[in-house]
C-alpha cells in the first residue's frame, strides 16, 4: 500500500469529504511525526507503536575495503517500536 | 531540551487545525489512518509512505532462545515483526535539526 492508495482508502470510507481534504489529513498526520522526531520528541500511538529518535556517538569507524580509519560523527536516527497491539495481531 | 510524546490527541488537533472538521471527526480520520495501516501490514501487505518512510512485515523462523535469569532454553516459534525503515527525506531532516556538531 503506498500513500495515495491509503488516501484512497480514507476516500472511499468517507464520501463526503473532499479529496483534497483526505490528502491534507493523511499528509498533517505523517507531517506531525515527522516535525515532533525533527525536534528530538516521541511520538506514541498505544496499539500502533512509537517512534523516537536516538543519538549515535561519533566514532572512529573503517572503509571495509581498504581498513582505512574514518571519524564517524555523532548522528541521530529515528526508531520505530512495534505496539503490543498490532505485534499480537501480525501472530494471530 | 526537554522532551515531549506526542499522542494521537495531539495528532487529532493538528488534523483539526489543517481541516475545517470537527474535533471528534478529526479524531476519527487519525484513528482511521492508523487502522487503514495496521489493517494492510496484517494482511502481510508493505506500506510505503513517500518521504516519511515505509513499512514491512518480515518472517521469523523458529530459534532456540534462553531466559537470561535462569539459563533455560525456551524455542522461540515462527512469528511475523514489523519493521519500520524511514525514508531519507526523513532521516536527514532528523539528523540536520538534532546534530549539531557538523564540521
Amino acid at each position: 500500500m503506498t500513500k495515495s492508495e491509503l488516501i484512497q482508502r480514507i476516500a472511499e470510507l468517507n464520501p463526503h469529504l473532499y479529496h483534497r481534504d483526505v490528502e491534507r489529513i493523511v499528509t498533517t498526520v505523517f507531517e506531525e511525526i515527522s516535525g515532533a522526531l525533527s525536534r528530538g520528541d516521541r511520538v506514541e500511538l498505544r496499539g500502533f507503536g512509537a517512534f523516537s529518535v536516538k543519538r549515535r556517538d561519533a566514532r572512529v569507524g573503517r572503509n571495509p575495503r581498504t581498513g582505512d580509519a574514518v571519524h564517524v560523527s555523532e548522528k541521530h536516527i529515528p526508531f520505530f517500536k512495534t505496539g503490543k497491539l498490532l505485534r499480537e495481531r501480525l501472530n494471530d | 531540551m526537554a522532551e515531549r510524546t506526542m499522542t494521537r490527541a495531539d495528532l487529532s488537533e493538528a488534523v483539526y487545525q489543517e481541516v475545517g472538521l470537527s474535533r471528534n471527526e478529526s479524531a476519527d480520520l487519525v484513528e482511521s489512518v492508523l487502522g487503514e495501516i495496521s489493517g494492510a501490514l496484517v494482511r502481510g501487505e508493505m506500506v510505503k509512505v513517500s518521504s516519511f518512510g515505509s513499512f514491512c512485515v518480515r518472517k521469523k523462523g523458529r530459534r532456540i532462545g534462553r531466559n537470561p535469569k535462569t539459563g533455560e532454553e525456551v524455542p522461540i516459534l515462527p512469528r511475523r515483526v514489523l519493521v519500520f525503515r524511514a525514508s531519507h527525506v526523513l532521516k536527514n531532516r532528523i539528523d540536520k535539526s538534532l546534530t549539531r556538531s557538523r564540521g
